[in-house]
C-alpha cells in the first residue's frame, strides 16, 4: 500500500466511520447472528427459543431436499455459464474479425443486462406457456412432446436457465470485448499472415490469450446464478415443480420466510457462506494469475 | 490487479468505436458478410424476446391468446400502458426504485470515496483492519445473511422504509476498491504540492481528487444504479405495502397466481416494458460509462 | 400591531396543530388480508360500511399478497412490537396462530369488551375447526369449500345433461372422455389448490383420517396418513387420468383457473370463493355440482371449511380493541353476512343469516351457492372436523411438490405419497419441538 501523505489524529476515522458503520451492522452483526441462530431453534413469532447444537446443520445433511437444492444449484450455474458464455465467446468471435459497426453490435447485445433477471422471467414465463406462449406453439410443429414447465422439471430448469442467461450474456460480452481489443493488432496479423484460417486462428491464438477472462468470468457468472437469480426462481416457478427448480439460495429463503423454519434458514445462510468463501477464494487465486499474465 | 491495468483497459475500451468504425476499402467481402449475417442473428434471437413482450404489450388478451400467436403489434398500446400505470400505480412504483437505485448508488460512491481516501492518504492505527474489514464483506452476499440482516433491520426500526431500503445496499468492497486504485494512480506529488499550498485534506479531496474522479463516478454510477433498480429479494422481503414497493416487485403482483379472469398477460408486459425501460435506456445512452464501471468495478 | 400579530400567529399555530390532531381523532384499526381483485373490493366495500356506520375508529383494511406474505408479514411485524390489529389467516395457518402467543381469542375479547355475541349461531363445521377447548379463537370470515364447476356448453356439445353433474368420479372420468371425443374441450377437468381440494378435502368427504390424533386436535405428536390404500387409489387414478388427458394438472393456488376460462378444461374443482369473479367474467354457460366422490364403500362425509378467519393479534394499545370488537360484531351481523356471501361465494356461517337467505329464496334461485353449503351440512366426525396441524404450509408444500411428481410420471402415486408422508412428519415433529410445552 501506498505511503500516507496526510496527518491527522481524528479525520481517518471519522472518513472511514460510515462504511465501517454499515460494515459492521449490515454484515457482520447479521453474519455472527446466522452463525449463532443456526444453533437454536425458534418459533415463529420469536417467542420460544431452543438450543439444539448442531442438529439444524445435521437435518439438512440428511434431507434429501437439501442434497436435491445442491443438484439444482449446480445443474442451474453451470447451465446458465454456459450458455452465457458460450455465447458471450460466439459473439466476441465473431467481432475479432473487425468488421465495420462493431460499436453498434455491442449496444445492440448488450442490453438485456439493465433488464431485471425476475422481470426477464416473466417474459420467459410468457414465451414457454404451456397455453399461450409461442414456444411450445412452433414446438408443436414439430414434436407432439408437451413442454408443459408447470409439470416437466427440466423444462422448467430450462426457461429459467434461458431468462437468467439472457440477461447475463451482454455482460460477458463486454469483457470479452474489452479482452479481444487488449490483443495486440500485431499478433492478429502474424496469425494472419502464416494463412491460418479465422477458426484454426481464433483456437491456437486468440483463445489461449483469453482464457483468463474466460475463467474469471466462469467465477463470476457462477456466483451471480447463485446468488443474483432468486428473483426468476421466485417470480416464475416458486421452486416447482415438485422441487425441480428450487436452489440454495431460494430454499434458505422459502424455508425461513415462508416456512417459518429459522433456524434450518439460518443453517443453509452459514453452508452458502462456506459456498461463497470457496467460490471467492478462487476468484482471487485467478487474480494473482492475472497479474503475471499483464 | 495493478492500477495501470484498470486505466489501460478502459482506455481500450474507449478505443473501441475507432477501431470498430475504422474504414475497410476491401471488394466484396464474403467472410464479412457472413460474419454480419452471423452477427445480426445473434442480435435477432437477443432481441426476440423483447419484441415479443413489447408486442403482447399492444395486443388486447383475445389477441394475447389467440392461436397462432400474432407476432405483429397492435393497436391497443395507449390502453395497455394507461390500464397497467393505473392499476400497478405505477407512479409509485417507479419512484420508489428510482430513490432505491438513485440513493443507494449515491450512497455508494460517497463513503466508499471517503474510506478509500483515508484508507490512501492516512496513516492511523488500525488502518489494516479497516482495509480487511471492507474486503472480506465481498464473501457475504444478501441472500446469506438473509433472515439475519431482516432481523437487524427490523431491530433497528427500518422495515418498510426507505432507510431500510437503501443503507444495507450501500456498503460495498468493490467501489471503495476501485476508488482505492485509483487514487494510487494519482501522482503523490500531486497530494504533496497541495499541502504546501497549504490544503488540508478535505480540501484537497474535493478540490483536487473529485474533479479527476468524475469519469469513475460517472462509470459506477451507471452500474450501481442498474444494481439498485434490479434489486428484489431484499425489497421483497423488507417492505410491507404497497407504497413502498419497487417496481420489479411490484410487477411481480400482476403475474397471477390465482383469479377469476383471464390473466391479463398484455398489461404484465405492459408494466414490464415500462419498468424495464430506466434501466435499459441508461445502458443504451451511457454504454461508454457503463462498460468502464462494469469491467473496473468487478476487478 | 404586536398583539394582532401574536393573535394571527396563535390561531395559525392553533390551525396547524389543530387541524391534523382532528382528522387523527379517529381510532384506526389495522387489518391485514389477502383477498385480491374483486374479493379484495368486495373487502374494501364492508371496511368503507362499518367506517359510515360509526364516527369513533377507522378500519384500514391492506393487502398483503397471499396468505403465507400476511402471515410473515404479522410475524415481523409482533416481534417488532407493531402489530396490525386484525390479521386475516387461511385454514392451514389456524395451529402456527393458535400455539403463536401473539393472538388474542376472539371468545375472550368479546367478553372482555362486553359486546356479545351469539356464538351457538354460528354453523358447527366451522366453530369446530377454529375453537380450542370449546371456545372460538378467531372470527370466521371467509369461510369456503371446493366444488365442482362445469361449462354447461361443453356438456351439451358433447351429449351430456347440462343440469346435471357428474356426482361421482367415475362419472367424471366417463364425462370428460366423451367431452374430448366430441372436442368440446381439450382436458376434462382441472384441480386449483391440488393439496386442499384433492386431499385435505376429498379425505373428510369420504370420511377417511388425514393425519392421526384425530388430525391433529388431540395431540402435537401427529403423523399423516394419506398414503393409505384411499389415498393411493385416489391420486393414483389422477395420475392414470392425467397420462391419459383426462385430467390435466395445472399448477398449484388458483393458477389453473383460466384453463376453465378460456375453455380448455370443461370442469375445475376449486374454491367456491370465486363464484362472484366467475359471474362476471365466464363467457359460456355454467353450473356447479358437489365435490365428486368415490361412492361405496365410503361413506359421504362432509367437506371441511377453508378459506380464512380473522385473528385479533396482542400488542396494540388496550383502547384500540373496543373498536375491534365493534368490528367484529359488525361483520357477524346477519345482514353483512349475507352481503358478504351473496357478493363472493364464500358461504354464510351463521344459522340466521342461511335462513334469511333460505327465506328470500336465494339458494333458489342462486343454486351454485347452495352447493358449496351443503357439503358441509353433515354433522362432522373425528375425520371430517378438520385439520389442526402445525407448520401446514410447509406441509401442504411438500404434498403438492410430491403430487406434481406423480403427475408427471416421476413416481408412483405410493412412492409420492410415501415421500410426503415421511417429509410431512419431519416438519410435525420440527413443530413440536419447537413447541414443547
Amino acid at each position: 500500500m501506498k505511503r500516507a501523505v496526510f496527518k491527522n489524529r481524528g479525520l481517518p476515522y471519522l472518513l472511514v466511520l460510515p462504511q465501517i458503520a454499515v460494515t459492521l451492522v449490515f454484515f457482520f452483526w447479521p453474519a455472527v447472528e446466522s452463525l449463532r441462530l443456526s444453533f437454536f431453534k425458534t418459533s415463529p413469532f420469536g417467542d420460544k427459543t431452543f438450543f439444539v447444537g448442531l442438529e439444524n446443520f445435521q437435518k439438512l445433511l440428511v434431507s434429501p431436499e437439501y442434497y436435491q437444492s445442491i443438484v439444482n444449484t449446480f445443474v442451474f450455474a453451470f447451465g446458465v455459464s454456459a450458455i452465457a458464455l458460450g455465447a458471450g465467446l460466439l459473439v466476441a468471435a465473431l467481432a475479432t474479425q473487425k468488421v465495420r459497426g462493431l460499436a453498434a453490435y455491442r449496444t445492440a447485445v448488450l442490453w438485456p443486462y439493465g433488464i431485471a433477471p425476475p422481470i426477464a422471467g416473466i417474459i420467459f414465463l410468457f414465451i414457454f406457456h404451456p397455453s399461450y406462449g409461442v414456444l411450445p406453439y412452433w414446438l408443436g410443429f414439430v414434436t407432439t412432446y408437451e413442454f408443459n414447465w408447470l409439470l416437466k422439471g427440466w423444462v422448467a430448469m430450462t426457461l429459467v436457465i434461458i431468462a437468467t442467461a439472457w440477461t447475463h450474456v451482454g455482460y460477458n460480452i463486454a469483457f470479452f470485448l474489452a479482452g479481444l481489443l487488449a490483443i495486440p493488432a500485431s499478433v492478429l496479423e502474424a496469425a494472419s499472415v502464416d494463412g491460418a484460417g479465422s477458426i484454426r486462428r481464433f483456437r491456437s491464438i486468440i483463445f489461449p490469450l483469453l482464457s483468463p477472462i474466460t475463467f474469471y468470468l466462469l467465477v463470476v457468472n457462477l456466483i451471480f446464478s447463485f446468488f443474483g437469480s432468486f428473483g426468476v426462481i421466485h417470480a416464475v416457478t416458486q421452486g416447482g415443480p415438485g422441487r425441480a427448480t428450487e436452489i440454495m439460495v431460494f430454499k434458505a429463503y422459502n424455508d425461513g420466510f415462508i416456512g417459518l423454519n429459522l433456524g434450518s434458514s439460518a443453517a443453509q445462510s452459514v453452508l452458502l457462506m462456506i459456498v461463497v468463501i470457496a467460490l471467492t477464494a478462487l476468484q482471487f487465486r485467478f487474480v494473482e494469475k492475472r497479474v503475471i499474465y499483464s | 490487479m495493478s492500477a495501470d491495468g484498470a486505466v489501460a483497459a478502459s482506455a481500450r475500451i474507449e478505443a473501441l468505436p475507432r477501431v470498430a468504425e475504422a474504414p475497410r476499402r476491401t471488394r466484396l467481402d464474403w467472410g464479412a458478410v457472413a460474419v454480419h449475417a452471423l452477427l445480426l442473428l445473434c442480435v435477432a434471437v437477443i432481441a426476440f424476446p423483447l419484441y415479443y413482450a413489447f408486442v403482447i404489450s399492444t395486443q388486447t388478451v383475445e389477441e394475447v391468446i389467440a392461436r397462432p400467436p400474432v407476432l405483429r403489434p397492435s393497436g391497443h398500446m395507449f390502453q395497455n400502458y394507461v390500464d397497467a400505470w393505473t392499476r400497478a400505480h405505477m407512479a409509485r412504483l417507479l419512484w420508489n426504485s428510482a430513490v432505491v437505485a438513485v440513493v443507494s448508488a449515491v450512497g455508494k460512491i460517497a463513503i466508499s470515496m471517503l474510506s478509500a481516501f483515508a484508507i490512501v492518504y492516512f496513516t492511523f492505527r488500525g488502518r489494516m483492519l479497516c482495509f480487511w474489514m471492507i474486503f472480506i464483506t465481498l464473501m457475504l452476499p444478501v441472500p446469506v445473511r438473509l433472515m439475519s440482516t431482516f432481523e437487524v433491520v427490523g431491530t433497528l426500526g427500518w422495515l418498510n422504509s426507505y432507510q431500510g431500503l437503501t443503507i444495507p445496499l450501500m456498503a460495498s468492497a468493490t467501489a471503495t476498491f476501485l476508488f482505492r486504485q485509483f487514487y494510487l494512480t494519482i501522482p503523490n506529488e500531486m497530494a504533496e504540492a497541495a499541502q504546501l499550498d497549504g490544503a488540508g485534506p478535505l480540501r484537497f479531496l474535493w478540490s483536487f481528487l473529485l474533479p479527476l474522479s468524475w469519469a469513475n463516478i460517472a462509470a459506477l454510477f451507471v452500474v450501481l444504479f442498474i444494481f439498485g433498480w434490479n434489486q428484489y429479494l431484499w425489497p421483497l422481503m423488507i417492505t410491507n405495502t404497497e407504497a413502498m414497493r419497487t417496481v420489479v416487485i411490484g410487477l411481480e403482483g400482476l403475474i397471477p397466481r390465482s383469479g377469476t379472469e383471464l390473466p391479463t398477460w398484455n398489461l404484465i408486459m405492459a408494466g414490464a416494458m415500462m419498468a424495464l425501460l430506466p434501466p435499459v435506456a441508461i445502458i443504451i445512452f451511457m454504454q461508454r460509462w457503463f462498460v468502464k464501471g462494469l469491467v473496473e468495478s468487478e476487478k | 400591531m404586536k398583539r394582532w400579530t401574536v393573535v394571527v400567529l396563535v390561531v395559525t399555530a392553533v390551525f396547524l396543530v389543530g387541524v391534523p390532531s382532528e382528522s387523527l381523532a379517529k381510532t384506526e384499526i389495522h387489518f391485514w388480508h389477502a383477498m385480491g381483485g374483486q374479493l379484495g373490493e368486495t373487502v374494501n366495500e364492508l371496511v368503507k360500511q362499518f367506517n359510515q356506520s360509526q364516527a369513533e375508529y377507522e378500519v384500514k383494511a391492506l393487502n398483503k399478497g397471499t396468505y403465507p406474505e400476511v402471515l410473515t408479514g404479522a410475524i415481523a411485524a409482533y416481534r417488532q412490537k407493531n402489530p396490525p390489529h386484525i390479521v386475516q389467516m387461511f385454514d392451514v395457518g389456524t395451529q402456527t396462530m393458535l400455539m403463536s402467543g401473539a393472538i388474542h381469542p376472539i371468545f375472550q375479547l368479546m367478553k372482555e369488551q362486553e359486546i356479545p355475541i351469539n356464538w351457538g349461531d354460528f354453523i358447527k363445521p366451522v366453530t369446530g375447526y377454529y375453537s380450542k377447548d370449546g371456545n372460538l379463537y378467531s372470527m370466521p370470515f371467509n369461510s369456503s369449500s371446493p366444488i365442482l364447476y362445469y361449462n354447461k356448453d361443453a356438456f351439451k356439445k358433447a351429449g351430456l345433461s347440462a343440469d346435471k353433474p357428474p356426482a361421482t368420479w367415475k362419472e367424471v372420468g366417463e364425462a370428460s372422455k366423451k367431452i374430448i371425443a366430441a372436442g368440446a374441450a381439450k382436458c376434462g377437468f382441472t384441480t386449483s389448490w391440488p393439496s386442499w381440494t384433492m386431499l385435505e378435502n376429498t379425505f373428510p368427504w369420504h370420511d377417511q383420517p388425514f393425519a392421526t390424533n384425530q388430525n391433529g386436535y388431540t395431540g402435537l405428536d401427529t403423523k399423516l396418513l394419506i398414503n393409505g390404500e384411499f389415498g393411493v387409489k385416489h391420486i393414483g387414478q389422477l395420475a392414470a387420468w392425467q397420462k391419459e388427458g383426462v385430467y390435466s394438472y395445472g399448477g398449484r393456488m388458483g393458477q389453473p383457473d383460466p384453463k376453465f376460462i378460456n375453455g380448455d378444461c370443461a370442469m375445475l374443482i376449486q374454491s367456491s370463493a370465486v363464484i362472484g369473479g366467475f359471474k362476471k367474467s365466464l363467457k359460456f354457460e355454467w353450473a356447479t355440482g358437489q365435490l365428486p366422490h368415490w361412492g361405496p364403500p365410503y361413506k359421504k362425509q362432509n367437506a371441511i371449511v377453508g378459506g380464512g378467519t380473522l385473528w385479533v393479534m396482542k400488542g396494540n394499545k388496550s383502547t384500540d380493541y373496543k373498536g375491534v370488537a365493534q368490528f367484529m360484531r359488525f361483520i357477524a351481523e346477519p345482514h353483512q353476512q349475507m352481503w358478504w356471501s351473496v357478493t363472493t361465494g364464500y358461504v354464510p356461517v351463521t344459522q340466521t343469516a342461511i335462513k334469511n337467505l333460505e327465506a328470500g329464496y336465494h339458494f333458489k334461485k342462486n343454486p351454485e351457492q347452495w352447493t358449496a353449503l351443503s357439503q358441509l351440512s353433515a354433522k362432522p366426525t373425528a375425520n371430517s372436523q378438520g385439520h389442526r396441524l402445525g407448520n401446514f404450509i410447509q406441509i401442504r408444500e411438500a404434498i403438492e411438490s410430491e403430487m406434481e411428481n406423480i403427475f408427471a410420471g416421476k413416481k408412483t402415486a405410493r412412492e409420492g405419497l410415501d415421500a410426503a408422508v415421511a417429509k410431512g412428519n419431519d416438519i410435525l415433529k420440527e413443530f413440536a419441538a419447537a413447541n414443547k410445552q
